[in-house]
């Protein structure tokens, strides 16, 4: 009998040898004259054991982890195809605890299928969303996702099904979906992961969207440093062609859908929806002025639904299970679960979604297991380089966009950075200036020049030199950024930069002390 | 320098039918050659209906665009947070010191092109860095020594 082996082609897992890995393994099946499968899998996001390998045995998959190729001859004398004993083995993965304590309703695939594999996509539950979309009405769809209280997960929280009846009431011969893959939040791989690990999900969403709002043309705009989620969207948008998902005429319904992935060119302010649907046209990615919204003159100036990945992502399971079913997942305004990703210091980083309302402290140290170096964790930074730091005393606030709010932090896309106690948080805010000067788009000028001299002023702090008169320019320039930048780069780059200063003042004051000494 | 001519030709030919054809051109035209040569800027503006003015203002806007041929092999170092807060600072100046160049230049025997990039979405197994296509996480100083090695080997 075939033994199926599953090794992740995950990025991530690509990162720890998973393709030597993966070459290993069928090499030495050949040589032992084994009949094995390699099935090249999402990751299960465990990914401090990646390469992580799984054979399936009667009673489930067993992992093994973390793999390196100098483990492979070992494996096979241990028999690990049949799931037996070995100093890596991990027992069944559907037992492990960090997978077992998680919610994974928009992940409820990856690590366990063949990402392009549009029958294993079906196997799985897969397309039953679009199905029932099918027999609903516009509106029926648009009321089930509002109901389900999804809110948009690139960051912004606006409610999916608001924007969608936007773009559904406006009449136009042509409306548009775009995804926002320029995933660009240090800390975040959620949309990677998914886009790697289980893509038909998200043209599946697309796909209801469309219908939904009547738009017979999708675009992903996909980052530029993710040229393995390039490769299996487009594979995974060949077979849904080919197989009548996706084209003129979407299982026979009459309804037309064309999906293309068009590339980002590394530029992070891409990820804000007008400068995307910029970019998209083809020009310089500069931030548009609002009014008028996307959902009414979007992209060419048509009506057009610009949703991050995990929004997308997540509507299958919506359509399928229905909005309840979600609802009742979460706490407060914050419906339904939340894919976070653990990162920067974290002994255990991954993937974990859970239900809103679990705490920072429970992710930090429960499932990430504390910090990497053995270290206290000092502050953590959430929501990605716009996001604001915390510091242990907030660690108990649990994971809700408006518990966040009122702490001025936000949950954006769902990233937490672990930091130990060895960081400088005045560093930290003068790299926050820095990084909104390099990717600042220049059309407006408190985020071009704010922050050049945001930079500036905290060389001075960090030198020592006027640190009471330069913190207190630091927060009228911020004040000036938050209230006068058009988008949310410069607007909120001075949330690490107060954050830091607010939580950690220590940082920037004792600067003169130490400089002086 | 004429068959650059004729590439740049062909791969406008084949993308100026796209809606917002420009960045799908210019993807195609670095894919094939490496960089947009400046060259390319005028049949690009001729092809697609835009200014020069317009294709210099979009190629040098993005930092994935580049106008000058890269080394054999194109080193990037994630200098994003969650890279920081793993020793990111310190290998990105382990790089620069053996490399002796700085960002966004070449090593003298052309062989290896170093710059920064703002995440990789490696970030569970941070620092990371991308040799060419190839990503590689948790790389300590030795590992960066041994990619550089066999890169130029």
């Amino acid at each position: 009998m075939t033994i199926e082996i599953y090794i992740p082609r995950d990025s991530s897992a690509l990162s720890m040898g998973a393709e030597k890995v993966a070459l290993a393994i069928g090499n030495e099946a050949k040589r032992r004259g084994l009949d094995v499968h390699i099935i090249r899998n999402g990751s299960r996001g465990l990914y401090w054991l990646e390469t992580m390998v799984e054979v399936s045995t009667a009673s489930g998959r067993v992992a093994y982890g973390p793999v390196k190729v100098g483990d492979v001859p070992s494996l096979f004398d241990a028999d690990f195809v049949h799931g037996k004993a070995h100093a890596l083995n991990l027992g069944l993965t559907e037992e492990l605890p960090w997978l077992k304590k998680q919610q994974r309703l928009t992940f409820a695939r990856v690590g366990i299928t063949d990402p392009i594999s549009l029958a294993d996509y079906i196997a799985h539950e897969g397309y039953q969303g679009l199905k029932s979309a099918l027999s609903l009405s516009a509106s029926e769809i648009v009321k089930i996702v509002t109901d389900s209280g999804l809110r948009g997960r690139g960051g912004a929280a606006f409610p999916t099904g608001i924007k969608w009846n936007t773009v559904l009431g406006c009449q136009s011969e042509q409306k548009y979906i775009v995804c926002n893959a320029d995933e660009g939040d240090s800390g975040t791989y959620s949309d990677r992961m998914i886009m790697e690990g289980d893509p038909f999900v998200l043209i599946e969403g697309m796909t209801i969207a469309a219908i939904s709002v009547g738009a017979t043309q999708g675009y992903i705009y996909l980052r530029s440093e993710y040229p393995h989620a390039l490769v299996t969207l487009n594979a995974a948008i060949e077979a849904a062609n080919q197989a009548g998902y996706l084209g003129a005429d979407i299982l026979g319904s009459g309804r037309a859908f064309h999906l293309e992935v068009r590339r980002a060119a590394g530029a992070y302010v891409c990820g804000e929806e007008t400068s995307l649907l910029e970019s998209l046209e083809g020009k310089r990615g500069q931030v548009r002025f609002k009014p008028p919204l996307p959902a009414i003159e979007g992209l060419f100036g048509k009506p057009t639904v610009v949703n991050n990945v995990i929004s997308l992502a997540t509507v299958p399971i919506i359509l399928h299970k229905g909005a309840q079913y979600y609802a009742d997942f979460g706490m407060g305004r914050s419906r339904g679960t939340l894919p976070i990703q653990l990162a920067g210091n974290i002994k255990q980083g991954g993937l974990v979604e859970l239900a809103f309302g679990a705490t920072l402290r429970e992710l930090l140290y429960d499932f990430g297991g504390g910090s990497a170096t053995g270290r206290p964790i000092r502050a953590v930074q959430v929501g990605g380089p716009l996001g604001a730091f915390l510091p242990d005393s907030q660690f108990d606030t649990p994971l809700d966009y408006e518990a966040f709010s009122q702490l001025w932090a936000v949950l954006g896309h769902g990233g937490i950075v672990a930091f130990d106690d060895s960081v400088d948080m005045a560093v930290m805010a003068r790299y926050a200036f820095e990084f909104c000067a390099i990717e600042s788009c220049g059309k407006c000028t408190p985020c071009r020049i704010g922050s050049t001299r945001g930079a500036e002023v905290m060389d001075q702090i960090i030198a020592g030199k006027d640190t009471v008169k330069n913190i207190k320019l630091v927060r009228d320039l911020s004040d000036t950024m938050l209230n006068g930048s058009l988008c949310a780069l410069g607007g909120m780059t001075p949330y690490p930069v107060l954050s830091a200063m607010n939580h950690f003042p220590e940082d920037f004051e004792t600067k003169k002390a130490s400089a002086a000494a | 320098m004429q068959d650059l001519q004729i590439k740049i030709d062909a791969l406008i030919a084949k993308h100026q039918h796209l809606p917002g054809a420009l960045l799908p051109l210019l993807h195609a035209i670095q894919d094939e050659v490496g960089y947009v040569p400046e060259a390319s800027y005028k049949p690009i503006a001729k092809g697609l209906n835009l200014s020069v003015a317009e294709v210099h203002g979009v190629v040098t806007f993005y930092h994935h665009f580049r106008t000058h041929k890269p080394g054999r092999h194109t080193l990037q170092i994630c200098r994003a947070e969650s890279c920081q807060a793993m020793g990111s600072v310190a290998l990105e100046a382990h790089a620069k010191q053996c490399l002796n160049i700085d960002y966004h230049q070449t090593t003298k025997d052309d062989a290896i092109t170093l710059e920064p990039v703002y995440c990789l979405g490696n970030c569970a197994l941070s620092p990371a860095v991308m040799m060419d296509n190839e990503i590689y996480g948790r790389v300590s100083a030795a590992d960066l020594d041994a990619l550089v090695a066999e890169a130029t080997a």
